[in-house]
């Protein structure tokens, strides 16, 4: 029983480092970039966690293969599209703002407008509007009075 | 055979549920008291089916009876006995009869503690909260059985998921459920107001408590769920916006909003409708919040069973409940005629602006959330929304808040001047941007992040101080500091929860901006700077534990010679579960962390390190802790207390001597 424990202990991967130390550019400036940039890009076989941050192998190829493209001189967006292009849409955790992707980026700020649109008229109305009559019985009032009262 | 019988008493609270959601509900419509009592007394009977129930899924945790499905499924004999017993909940099937258990305790609260409710009230929520139960009992039986036994028992199980094998998480999911199923409550009352057709001052006051209840163990299940994944998960991140944390993350706006709103209703009689919308929104994001979980439709870092056939069940169970209340709503929301009546500047508008800003904020979060699946449903598009929208979409509306939040507070009900809310805030504002132009001046960067951040979390705190300091009136400095001890705890838990907003506010800005990070191999007895420490690699041991190997390093900090700390990053294998973790080491500190991860060994015997300085980290947690900590002596005030009204009531009835 233990000897199997061991064995199979032996037998799976440790967990590397999300970035390692043999990526790292060695010039700052474009290390910083890659970077960044790295921040937005999915890994694609993890759920949800950026290339820079996942420990798993296709986050490292990607990593490398992005510096790779910032060595040679690419622009942060020949960069990203030149991944994108080998990976699709779904490599990209920020959103572009193109096509039916608009409806996402605006769907806040519509929000904001319409919901304060509603709210503003509300509170008009509460100011113009008349003093509605009480509606509680006598034996109703007489509880609240006992529940509001201290 | 103590399997057996929680399952059956699992078969009998859902019995017992079917009685609790018809007998009060034909009772209160029909007016037989006995029948309305029948609610009360099937509440309390349904919570201790359950409570057995869930004792005896324990007691197979606990006794690793391998003849259990579940057990092997998530289990292990080496395994320490807290993750033994927390291995219950640690699970799908498990997780839902805990929920089910909180739901029916809600329920059973309800019963003992609301005596001071109107009859037909009472049963008619006890009703809806039985008809919730129903559903999700149903839904165990029906595709989640815990209790399924094997016919050939194996040996030993598989071991919980390593990842869960924390303190950390073995407490986040009861606190969560606590708060996702309090919501339901809040659900209830709004029902049977609706069913009632009337909605006064004390539906407000009665449905608050339970709402701040439910708020109070989402905010801690939230931050303890946030802080597992700082120093559990190696990189130090605390939010990823993942689906998932999304799920728990909606229902907590919407109920702050609630919360807000509910105090409308109770002072001044308006916004009725829109809090009763908010009620059954609230309960139906908890809804959302347990498919995406359970369905397995959109992939998160923590999706439990992915299995279709439940997510078709939960769909329905939230299709039936959100569709019949919001057609009950449309139909009876016009007789919530509001009463009181307010001007455009006053307490009560500051409060519409509150749950306008929390209401869409969260509904930014929401279609965040489910683009994915309605880009590919609807447009054929593969794509992902991460981390970068939600900070751009969502940010923008606690600025705003916190900007707002202030003024808000300390303006009075009905009528209020702006410029005279302001004059006693000016200190507060003065200070506030003064800090922010001196973190600006001293900071080496120029981002404005950092400063923005201290400048409106210092705003949110010194203004929570004025409006304490106001409501003290006038007088010598010690007439003051004495009517401020005697305020009620209303006025304080209000001060200290927008306290620790401003905290967190500070702290997740602070963090994002500040911090410092470190990457590189390294040999034994090596050192490196960081931020003014320097941090020495002292060993490298490989160690046993109870159900795990690990590879752990220490690491000795010193600063200018002087030693702070050593720390103990861990790099962990669970053979059973074939999975390794990481273990962080951390050096907390009340300014900042120093927080040391252990990496692979390099082919030439040195060691890949990452290290970060975060500062004020503890900070976001501490922020969180005062927001609970303010609702609960919200709660403990006695005008709220559930049962004030009729403990008044008994006093009286005292004869005097």
């Amino acid at each position: 029983m233990i000897r199997a424990l061991i064995l199979s202990a032996a037998l799976i991967a440790t967990p590397a480092l999300a970035v390692q130390p043999d990526e790292v550019l060695a010039d700052p400036a474009l290390e910083a970039r890659a970077r960044a940039l790295s921040k937005d890009l999915r890994c694609l076989v993890c759920r949800n966690e950026n290339i820079d941050d996942s420990n798993a192998d296709l986050a490292r190829d990607l990593r490398l293969l992005l510096r790779e493209r910032l060595v040679a001189g690419d622009s942060d967006t020949a960069a990203i599209e030149y991944i994108v292009a080998r990976y699709g849409e779904y490599v990209l955790l920020n959103p572009t703002s193109q096509g039916s992707n608009l409806l996402l980026w605006i769907a806040g700020p519509a929000m904001l407008l319409v919901g304060g649109g509603i709210a503003f008229a509300y509170v008009r109305r509460r100011d113009r509007a008349e003093p509605a009559a009480t509606e509680l019985s006598d034996e109703e009032e007489k509880r609240l009075a006992e529940i509001l009262q201290e | 055979m103590i399997v057996e019988l929680g399952h059956f008493a699992l078969i009998l609270a859902l019995f017992v549920a079917l009685i609790q959601t018809v007998m009060p509900l034909v009772g209160a419509q029909k007016r037989w008291s006995g029948w309305m009592a029948a609610g009360e007394a099937a509440a309390s009977v349904q919570f201790m089916l359950l409570t057995f129930s869930f004792g005896a899924l324990t007691y197979a945790f606990v006794t690793s009876d391998f003849s259990v499905s579940l057990v092997v499924s998530n289990s292990h004999t080496l395994k320490p006995m807290l993750y033994k017993v927390s291995g219950v909940w640690g699970n799908h099937e498990g997780s839902l009869l805990l929920w089910s258990l909180i739901l029916a305790l809600f329920g059973a609260s309800v019963a003992w503690f609301g005596s001071n409710l109107p009859p037909t009230l009472r049963a008619r929520v006890l009703a809806v909260q039985g008809s919730i139960g129903v559903a999700f009992l149903a839904f165990m039986l029906l595709t989640s059985n815990p209790f399924l036994r094997l016919e050939v028992p194996p040996f030993n199980g598989q071991d919980l998921n390593p990842l869960l094998q924390d303190p950390g998480l073995a407490f986040h999911p009861p606190f969560l459920y606590l708060g996702y199923v309090g919501m339901s409550v809040a659900f209830s009352f709004a029902v049977a107001a609706l069913i009632e057709g009337r909605v006064d001052a004390a539906w407000g006051r009665w449905v608050r408590p339970w709402t701040l209840a439910a708020w109070i163990f989402l905010t801690i299940g939230i931050a303890l769920g946030s802080w597992w994944a700082y120093y559990e998960l190696g990189w130090g991140g605390f939010w990823f916006w993942d689906p998932v944390e999304n799920a728990s993350f909606m229902p907590w706006l919407i109920g702050a909003a609630l919360l807000h709103s509910a105090i409308v209703v109770e002072k001044r009689e308006a916004l009725k409708a829109w809090t009763i919308l908010l009620a059954i929104l609230a309960f139906g994001f908890s809804l959302i919040g347990t498919f995406i979980v359970r369905s397995g439709v959109i992939t998160s870092v923590h999706a439990f069973a992915n299995d279709p056939e439940r997510g078709v069940f939960i769909l329905l169970i939230l299709a039936f409940f959100m569709g019949g209340a919001l057609m009950l709503f449309t139909v009876r929301a016009s007789a919530m005629e509001a009463k009181g009546l307010f001007a455009p500047v006053s307490r009560e508008s500051a409060l519409v602006a509150n749950n306008l800003l929390l209401a869409v904020s969260c509904m930014v979060v929401f279609v965040g959330t489910i683009w994915p699946l309605v880009a590919e449903l609807v447009w054929d598009r593969k794509l992902s929304v991460g981390e970068p929208f939600f900070n751009a979409a969502f940010t923008p509306f606690m600025v705003v808040l916190a900007l707002l939040l202030p003024l808000g507070a300390i303006m009075p009900w009905k009528r209020a001047v702006i410029s005279r809310s302001l004059r006693p805030l000016m200190p507060a504002m003065v200070l506030a941007v003064s800090l922010g132009l001196l973190a600006y001046a001293l900071q080496t960067g120029r981002s404005a992040l950092g400063p923005v951040g201290l400048g409106l979390g210092a705003w949110v705190v010194f203004g929570a101080l004025t409006d304490l300091w106001q409501r003290s009136g006038r007088g010598s400095i010690n007439n003051r500091v004495g009517r401020i001890m005697r305020l009620p705890r209303a006025d304080w838990g209000k001060a200290v929860a927008h306290g620790g907003f401003g905290v967190t506010v500070f702290a997740v800005a602070a963090m994002m901006a500040w911090q410092v990070e470190d990457i590189r191999t390294m040999n034994v007895g090596e050192n490196f700077d960081l931020k003014g420490y320097t941090i020495t690699l002292a060993s490298v041991e490989d160690e046993t534990g109870p159900n795990y190997y690990t590879t752990m390093a220490a690491f000795d900090i010193t600063r200018d010679g002087k030693y702070i700390a050593t720390v103990h990053p861990e790099k962990r294998v669970y053979p059973v579960a074939a999975m390794p973790t990481t273990e962080a080491g951390i050096d907390y500190g009340f300014t900042r962390d120093l927080y040391v991860v252990i990496g692979d060994a390099q082919d030439n015997g040195s060691w890949a390190v990452r290290s970060y300085y975060k500062p004020f980290a503890n900070w976001i947690w501490g922020g969180s802790i005062l927001m609970s900590l303010g609702g609960f002596i919200s709660l403990a005030d006695r005008r709220y207390r559930v049962a004030a009204g009729n403990r008044a009531a008994k006093i009286k009835a005292v004869p005097a001597e």
